[in-house]
C-alpha cells in the first residue's frame, strides 16, 4: 500500500520533471501572458472584495473593515435600483428585438445578390461605421439632432416644432438603438455571410429539382444552415441581457434624460469614479456581473438541451 | 399538371423573383446612402465656410459657401490636436507592438498539442471573458501601480485580449504539425519555430490583429478619461470629445487668432473628425478579405 503510493508519487514528480524538460521553453514563453492575466484580470477580481468592506484608500483592500452585504442592501433599497435595472433591461431588450435580426436580414438579402461587385460594394460601405469611434458617432448624432440640425430641418419641413432631441427623454432610446444598428449592422452580418457561403450548392440544386422556389429554398435550406450560428450568437446576447455598455451611454446622456438613460454600468461609473463611492459602486457592479454570469450559464444549458449547440 | 402549366409556373416564379431582386437592389442602395450620408456631410462641412455652414439648412452635398481649407489650417495649428495626435501615435506604436508580441506568444504556446498545462491555462484565460472584477477594482489597481497620469496606463493593462488570443491560437493550430516536427529534427527550439516558421506563415491573422488592436487604441477614450488628468497627455479621442460632446470652444480654437474664431468654429468640428477618422477608414478596405475568417473563429470559439 505504502509502497505503491510512494511509487505513484515518484512517477508524478518524474512526469513533472519530464514535462518541464521537454517544454521548458513553452513555460518561459507563456509566463508573461499568465502574469498579465493574473495582474490585470484576477487581481481586480480579488479587489472586488471591497464590495463587502468599507473601503478606505488609507487602509487598503486588506485592511478595510468587513461590512457584509450592507452595500448591496443599500442599493436594493435605494431609489436607483428599480430605475437603472429597468433602463438596462429595456434598452437591452429593444436592441435585442431590433438589433439582433438586422444583420441576419442584411446577410440574407446580400446572399441573393448575384452581381459580385455590387455585393462587395455594399459590404465595404456597410462595414465602414464599425471603424468610426463612438466619440465621433455621438458627436455627429448631437450635430444632427440639435434644434438647427438636419433631423430638425426635416421635422420643421413637416410643420413640427424644433427640439434638441438628445434633451428629450422619449427620444433617447430610439436614438440609441438606431445609431447602434447604423454602426453595427454591416459588421455583424459578416459572420452570417461566412456561414451562408459554407452552404453546399448541391442542396439548392436538389431542391430546385423538387420544384422548390427561391422562398422555399430560403426557408428550408438557407435558414436551417445558419441556425446554429444564430443560436450561438443569441446565447451570447442572452448572457449579456443585463449589460448595456457605459461608454456610449455616458457620451449620450445628460441629466435631463437620466430617468430613461441611466443604466447599471453608467450608474456604477458615476457613483464610483466620479463620486468616489468605491465600495458601494463595486457592490453594484458585482451584483451585475454575477447576474450576467448566471444568465449566460442558464442560456448555454438551455441551448445545449434544445439544439445541441453550446459555447462550452 | 400539364407541361404548359409547369412552364407557366416557372415563368411566374422567375417574374416574382425578378421583382424581389429589383426591390432588394433598391433597398441595398438606400442602405448605402443612409450609411454614407453622415460621412459625406462631415467631409463637405469640413470644407465649408463656418458662417455659411451655421445658416445652412437640410442636406449638405456640397460645401456651404465657397470651398475653403481654413478649418483644416486651424486644426493643424491647434496645439491640443497636435499633442493628441502625438500621444495617440505613441500609444499605438508601443501598444500594438507589445500586443502582437504577447498575443502571438500566448497563442503559439496554447496551440501546441503536447503541452500539459494547455487546458488549465486556456480556462484561466477564457474565464476572464465571462467574469471580471469590475471597473472600480480595475481603477484602484492602476492607481496602486502608480500608472495614473502615465501613457503606459493605456498600454500595459490592455496588452492581451482573450478574444484576440483565441482567434490567433485557432489560426496557429491550423498550421501543419509536420513543419514543427521537421524543424525539431533539425534541432530548432520553440523560440525558433515561433519566430521563423509560425509567425512568417501567419501574415493574414497578424494583419487582422493589427487592425483589431489598432482600432481599439485609435478609437479608445474611456480609460484615458479616467487615468489621465494632465491635459498634455490626452489622446486624440479625448480632445475630440471636448470639441464634439462638451462643445469646448476654447480647446477647439486654440492657436487660431481671435477674429477668425467665430467664422470657422462650426467647420472646425468637422475638420477634426475628418483628421481623426480618415487614417483608419483608409486602411481597412485593404484588410477586408481577412475579416470573415477572424470574426468567424472569434465568435464560435469565444
Amino acid at each position: 500500500m505504502n509502497v505503491s503510493a510512494n511509487k505513484k508519487g515518484t512517477t508524478l514528480i518524474q512526469k513533472v520533471k519530464e514535462e518541464w524538460k521537454r517544454n521548458k521553453e513553452l513555460y518561459i514563453m507563456i509566463l508573461p501572458v499568465v502574469i498579465y492575466f493574473f495582474i490585470f484580470m484576477y487581481i481586480p477580481m480579488y479587489g472586488a472584495a471591497i464590495a463587502f468592506k468599507q473601503f478606505s484608500p488609507a487602509k487598503g483592500i486588506l485592511g478595510s473593515d468587513w461590512v457584509g452585504f450592507t452595500h448591496f442592501f443599500r442599493f436594493f433599497d435605494g431609489i436607483y435600483f428599480v430605475r437603472v435595472l429597468k433602463n438596462t433591461l429595456v434598452i437591452s431588450v429593444y436592441s435585442l428585438i431590433f438589433g439582433f435580426p438586422a444583420p441576419i436580414i442584411l446577410a440574407l438579402l446580400l446572399n441573393e445578390v448575384r452581381v459580385k461587385w455590387f455585393k462587395n460594394l455594399v459590404q465595404t460601405v456597410t462595414y465602414l461605421p464599425h471603424f468610426i469611434s463612438l466619440v465621433v458617432i455621438i458627436g455627429l448624432l448631437k450635430e444632427f439632432t440639435i434644434s438647427t440640425g438636419l433631423v430638425n430641418d426635416v421635422f420643421a419641413f413637416f410643420g413640427m416644432d424644433r427640439f434638441p432631441l438628445l434633451q428629450k427623454p422619449e427620444a433617447f432610446r430610439p436614438l440609441y438603438i438606431i445609431s447602434e444598428i447604423w454602426q453595427t449592422v454591416g459588421w455583424n452580418s459578416i459572420i452570417y455571410l461566412a456561414a451562408l457561403s459554407g452552404i453546399d450548392e448541391q442542396l439548392y440544386e436538389a431542391a430546385r429539382m423538387d420544384g422548390a422556389n427561391r422562398w422555399k429554398q430560403t426557408l428550408h435550406i438557407t435558414l436551417p444552415s445558419i441556425a446554429s450560428t444564430i443560436i450561438i450568437l443569441f446565447i451570447l446576447r442572452m448572457g449579456s441581457l443585463f449589460t448595456v455598455g457605459f461608454e456610449k451611454i455616458i457620451l449620450m446622456y445628460n441629466p435631463s434624460t437620466y430617468e430613461v438613460s441611466d443604466v447599471i454600468s453608467s450608474y456604477v461609473y458615476r457613483s464610483g469614479l466620479l463620486d468616489m463611492n468605491y465600495s458601494y459602486s463595486t457592490a453594484v457592479g458585482l451584483f451585475n456581473s454575477v447576474m450576467n454570469f448566471i444568465l449566460l450559464v442558464v442560456a448555454n444549458k438551455l441551448s445545449k438541451r434544445i439544439s445541441k449547440t453550446s459555447l462550452w | 399538371m400539364s407541361k404548359r402549366d409547369t412552364i407557366k409556373r416557372r415563368i411566374k416564379t422567375s417574374m416574382s423573383y425578378k421583382v424581389f431582386q429589383g426591390f432588394n437592389t433598391i433597398f441595398l442602395i438606400l442602405l448605402m446612402i443612409v450609411t454614407v450620408y453622415p460621412m459625406v456631410h462631415v467631409v463637405m462641412a469640413s470644407f465649408s465656410e463656418g458662417i455659411a455652414l451655421t445658416s445652412h439648412k437640410g442636406l449638405l452635398l456640397w460645401p456651404a459657401g465657397n470651398p475653403t481649407l481654413d478649418a483644416f489650417k486651424a486644426v493643424f495649428t491647434n496645439p491640443n490636436i497636435l499633442k493628441g495626435y502625438r500621444n495617440t501615435m505613441f500609444v499605438l506604436i508601443v501598444g500594438i507592438s507589445l500586443q502582437i508580441f504577447m498575443t502571438s506568444l500566448g497563442a503559439y504556446v496554447l496551440s501546441r498539442k503536447k503541452f500539459a498545462l494547455k487546458n488549465p491555462i486556456m480556462f484561466f484565460i477564457t474565464f476572464t471573458m465571462f467574469f471580471q472584477g469590475g471597473i472600480i477594482p480595475f481603477y484602484l489597481l492602476i492607481k496602486d501601480l502608480n500608472l495614473i497620469n502615465n501613457l503606459f496606463s493605456l498600454i500595459l493593462p490592455f496588452v492581451v485580449s482573450a478574444y484576440n488570443l483565441i482567434i490567433m491560437r485557432t489560426s496557429f493550430a491550423a498550421i501543419p504539425d509536420s513543419l514543427e516536427e521537421s524543424a525539431k529534427l533539425d534541432g530548432a527550439s520553440h523560440f525558433a519555430i515561433y519566430a521563423r516558421i509560425v509567425m512568417p506563415l501567419s501574415k493574414a491573422v497578424i494583419a487582422v490583429m493589427l487592425l483589431y488592436y489598432g482600432v481599439g487604441i485609435w478609437n479608445g477614450w474611456f480609460w484615458a478619461s479616467v487615468f489621465l488628468r494632465n491635459r498634455s497627455l490626452f489622446p486624440l479621442q479625448l480632445v475630440l470629445r471636448e470639441i464634439l460632446i462638451s462643445n469646448d470652444v476654447s480647446s477647439m480654437t486654440q492657436g487660431t487668432s481671435g477674429a477668425d474664431v467665430a467664422v470657422i468654429a462650426e467647420s472646425i468640428k468637422f475638420a477634426t473628425i475628418v483628421v481623426a477618422t480618415v487614417p483608419i477608414l483608409s486602411i481597412y478596405p485593404f484588410l477586408q478579405r481577412y475579416f470573415a475568417k477572424g470574426v468567424m473563429i472569434g465568435a464560435i470559439k469565444g
